[in-house]
């Protein structure tokens, strides 16, 4: 294992940031550490760069306990948050700083520079200043500033937080084929699970100072294994006692299950259906227009469910009886979270995502 | 824990703290520690005679009235003048602007001299004060005026970026509810800029209390008059009374850091609200 | 705000306008107006002589080299104090903060009063200096020292709000990439505070040229030895010779006018400086 956290604990005052964080990182992959503010991804991204130190536990960096060693020791280079570019330098000494460090030649530094400034597509535009750049192109900087004296680990908060909705798109692009070409382990910060879900190969999602699971974005979205991941997950309803819905059991009453809009399928009266005999029938209660899609809540024996149905399909209308049916739900039995299949499909149900 | 001494993140740690303690220590902590030296010698019976002397006691008594009465002033011109500059615009403002600070740049012996002369019963203000019976130099009103011109910027300079950062929705919502001006400026704006006020205030009492060079040539130094309690100091000083002036000293320090002490939590009580 | 401005009535504005132009004129003008006509009133041939005597001469070198010092010390102080507050964790640093502010609190007597106590008479220090055969009270080192002691925390005071607005990830940013504590001091910090550093040595300046409580205590006035300027002031107005004393008081108003002139320039600077950084920050 490449990085490799083992029972780190940490806190500020009474605040606990880490409490028993354990994980490993495998050489070249790119990580996402996802979780609500406050959870602790920041403090562990942080202590990893060695900003902060943790109070007790280990942190091995290619097989190196670098718990005692200084941030400039450890080969990480850190992408902060708002970039922490250096105000009063130009973008190519902001680049150059890191290799006029590290005594590199006049000849090697404007080598590396310029194969830097060629990646992130900034060529020509080394002697501006950092005031002068739009907020991606910053970002870009801060990026191949981090690059330039060739670190083993890439460590980035929250790298697209600052930026704006349209152009963080094409920079989430950007940067997952860009870190794959370098092919340098990386690990970034992120509260955004479409971003976590779009740009890593791994999750490791934090809550409270814990680790509530690790997977890749597929594993997570399909098995969350705490409630907590279920819901962060996806759009998602809590539902208390789901064992009045057709096809379910409650086997223990403290369980609850979480449902995604995308588990439930209304069909209108008429139209054909799929598995007659365990349809429920609802209610469309309130309808929303998304842009893109319907969103329809509908009441199925006094429970609020959400599920979505495209422009192209027939309308539903307010008030109107429909067929539903639930294809699964994730069930929390007060420890673990699990998938459990709607019974009456169970066998020959495909896999809808 | 194991580790005592806490890694810092950015290198230098040791030298800058090192410079930064020396030179406190040399030039601030080592001789004010010989106030406290220098008092332990003299027996309490001493000390307490010398503080509660009735020459002293009027000193203290027309110092913390003269400075108290300047900062109310100031704390009154200073929301005026820094509301003006901030609000309105008008000919020669930056030039009026820049011209508060003169009190920081003029040096307090000049300014002492200058206002003497003003205020005198045959200066340029004083003459038409005289003729109407006001008695300006050489009176406590005077040692007022001369702690009013010292404390003047440091009220003005504290509300000042506090109006300019206020947010005029709230004003324009108030406005859009019907409240009257006065109404609007005492519960809306008053709020925002009173913990910068008291801090104005605070320090320019502070400023007023310890103040000497402006002071000393208008105040006429008559004891139980117009004796302000740096005076008293000097005036051991000069009879080679040392400890006599260490006393007074001693007690001067704990009426300047009960002044920012009571400002200060009056300020950290304020500033709940204003936070957000 | 100009909405509301609109609304407001012309005639408190008008009238509020008018009370702070009359306070100013008062307070402020009108002591400068005095200095320059009594300075003048005898005619400019003895003012150019009050200024030409060869105490008031010497007054002003010592001035002059009083302030240079408090400068110097000061600068050193100011920005080590205001790195290492700034730029690390440890604990009671509100502690030191208080500290540094002492000088800004205490009366200026006061802080002429703990030089006599410490090196004086009757001070414990007195001893160590009389082998070093060393003079400091009533002589141009204690003068020195009184001077440094009022203006101690003008440069750090300034330097701090700024540094602290700007937080600490540059100088992370360059500290994980290996660089030295001067080279992230000279390269990173130094270039965003030039300005308020600029602005703590003008008000240092200003400070340290027109101190007069310390200094007083310290001097033991001995003429073209331990007079400063203002003391000289003082000197003179004290025997009565009061164009004289108003003639010298120009020289530090001219001064005062300088100072207050390049102030305004260096705030004008900061603030395009600093609302710079707000924008790019936001």
């Amino acid at each position: 294992m490449y990085v490799k956290l083992h029972n780190i604990e940490k806190s500020f005052g009474d605040f606990k940031a880490s409490d028993h964080i354990n994980f490993e990182i495998e050489k070249g992959k790119l990580v996402a550490l996802l979780g609500p503010s406050g959870s602790g991804k920041t403090t562990i991204l942080r202590m990893l760069a060695g900003l902060e130190y943790p109070d007790s536990g280990d942190i091995f960096i290619d097989g190196v306990r670098v718990n005692d060693l200084e941030a400039s020791k450890r080969g990480i280079g850190f992408v902060f948050q708002n970039y922490a570019l250096f105000r009063y330098m130009t973008v190519y000494d902001n680049i150059a700083f890191g290799l006029e460090i590290q005594k590199k030649s006049k000849k090697e530094c404007k080598e590396r520079v310029e194969e830097l400034l060629e990646l992130i597509g900034l060529k020509g535009m080394g002697h501006r200043y950092p005031h002068q750049l739009s907020g991606g192109q910053k970002q870009r900087v801060a990026f191949a500033r981090a690059l330039a004296p060739n670190p083993h680990l890439l460590l980035l908060d929250e790298p697209f937080a600052a930026i704006d909705a349209k152009v963080r798109q094409e920079l989430r692009s950007w940067l997952k084929e860009t870190i794959n070409k370098v092919g340098i382990t990386s690990i970034f910060v992120t509260h955004d699970q479409d971003e976590a879900i779009e740009v890593a190969d791994e999750i490791i999602i934090t809550n409270h100072g814990r680790i509530e699971q690790i997977g890749t974005p597929l594993e997570i979205y399909r098995n969350p294994t705490t409630l907590f991941t279920a819901q962060f997950i996806g759009e998602s309803i809590l539902l208390e006692d789901y064992g009045r819905l057709k096809g379910f059991e409650q086997e223990v009453r403290a369980a609850k299950a979480v449902i995604r809009p995308e588990f439930v399928k209304v069909t209108k009266r008429g139209e054909q259906l799929q598995f007659p005999n365990s349809v429920e029938e609802g209610v469309v209660e309130k309808l929303s227009f998304r842009g893109s899609h319907i969103e329809m809540q509908i009441n199925v024996k006094g429970i609020q469910l959400v599920a979505t149905r495209s422009l192209e399909e027939n309308p539903v209308n307010l008030g109107e009886k429909v067929d539903v049916l639930i294809y699964r739900l994730f069930v929390y039995n007060g420890i673990t979270a699990s998938v459990v299949e709607n019974m009456a499909i169970q066998d020959n149900a495909p896999i809808y995502i | 824990m194991k580790r005592s001494r806490r890694k810092q993140v950015i290198p230098g740690f040791g030298i800058s703290m090192g410079v930064t303690l020396t030179l406190l220590s040399l030039i601030v902590l080592i001789p004010m520690a010989s106030l406290v030296i220098n008092a332990s010698g003299v027996g309490f019976s001493t000390f307490w005679e010398t503080v509660t002397d009735k020459r002293v006691l009027s000193g203290y008594y027309v110092s913390l009235l003269c400075s108290f009465t300047a900062a109310v002033v100031n704390a009154v011109f200073g929301v005026i003048l820094a509301w003006v500059l901030v609000r309105y615009d008008f000919p020669f403002k930056r030039f009026i602007d820049g011209l508060i600070e003169l009190p920081f740049a003029l040096p307090t012996a000049v300014a002492g001299i200058a206002l003497t002369n003003l205020y005198s019963d045959k200066g340029m203000i004083g003459q038409f004060l005289d003729q109407i019976g006001i008695k300006v130099a050489y009176t406590r009103i005077g040692i007022i005026i001369a702690m009013i011109f010292i404390g003047i910027p440091f009220v003005v300079r504290t509300i000042q970026p506090v109006l300019e950062d206020l947010d005029s929705q709230y004003e324009e919502a108030a406005n859009v509810l019907g409240a009257s001006k006065a109404k609007i400026f005492f519960r809306i704006i008053f709020p925002e800029i009173r913990p910068a006020l008291l801090t104005g205030f605070g320090l320019a009492f502070a400023r007023a209390l310890g103040e000497y060079g402006s002071v000393v040539f208008i105040a006429g130094n008559m004891p139980f008059k117009t004796e302000i309690a740096p005076l008293l100091i000097m005036g051991k000083l000069e009879q080679f009374d040392y400890h006599g002036a260490n006393a007074i000293a001693l007690v001067m320090l704990a009426f300047a850091f009960l002044i920012l002490f009571a400002i200060n939590s009056l300020q950290i009580h304020y500033s709940k609200f204003t936070k957000q | 705000m100009n909405k509301t401005n609109k609304k407001e009535s012309k005639l408190v504005r008008n009238l509020l306008i008018l009370l702070s132009i009359i306070f100013l004129f008062i307070m402020l003008v009108m002591p400068l107006v005095v200095v320059l006509s009594e300075a003048l009133q005898k005619g400019f041939k003895l003012y150019i002589d009050a200024i030409q005597d060869k105490y008031t001469m010497k007054a002003l070198l010592l001035t002059v080299e009083a302030t240079v010092f408090a400068v110097i010390v000061n600068t050193v102080f100011g920005l080590f104090a205001a790195w290492s507050i700034t730029k690390y964790h440890f604990k009671r640093k509100r502690l030191l903060t208080v500290l540094i502010d002492i000088p800004f609190a205490i009366s200026p007597i006061i802080a002429g009063l703990v030089f006599i106590l410490t090196f004086g008479r009757i001070g414990w220090a007195k001893e160590i200096l009389d082998f070093l055969d060393m003079k400091i009270v009533f002589a141009v080192p204690g003068i020195i020292l009184g001077t440094i002691f009022v203006t101690f925390p003008f440069i750090s005071r300034e330097i701090i709000p700024v540094l602290q607005a700007q937080g600490n990830d540059q100088e992370e940013a360059a500290a994980i990439m290996g660089a030295s504590a001067f080279r992230i001091f000279r390269k990173v910090t130094f270039p965003q505070i030039k300005w308020a550093f600029l602005y703590g040595i003008v008000l240092c300046t200003a400070r340290a040229m027109g101190e007069f409580g310390a200094v007083s205590v310290l001097s033991g006035h001995l003429r073209g030895k331990t007079v400063t300027l203002p003391l000289q002031v003082e000197i003179l107005y004290s025997e009565f010779n009061f164009t004289a004393a108003f003639a010298v008081s120009s020289v530090l108003v001219i001064l005062a006018i300088i100072i207050l002139i390049i102030r305004n320039i260096i705030e004008h600077q900061m603030k395009k400086a600093g609302g710079n950084y707000v924008r790019k920050a936001s």
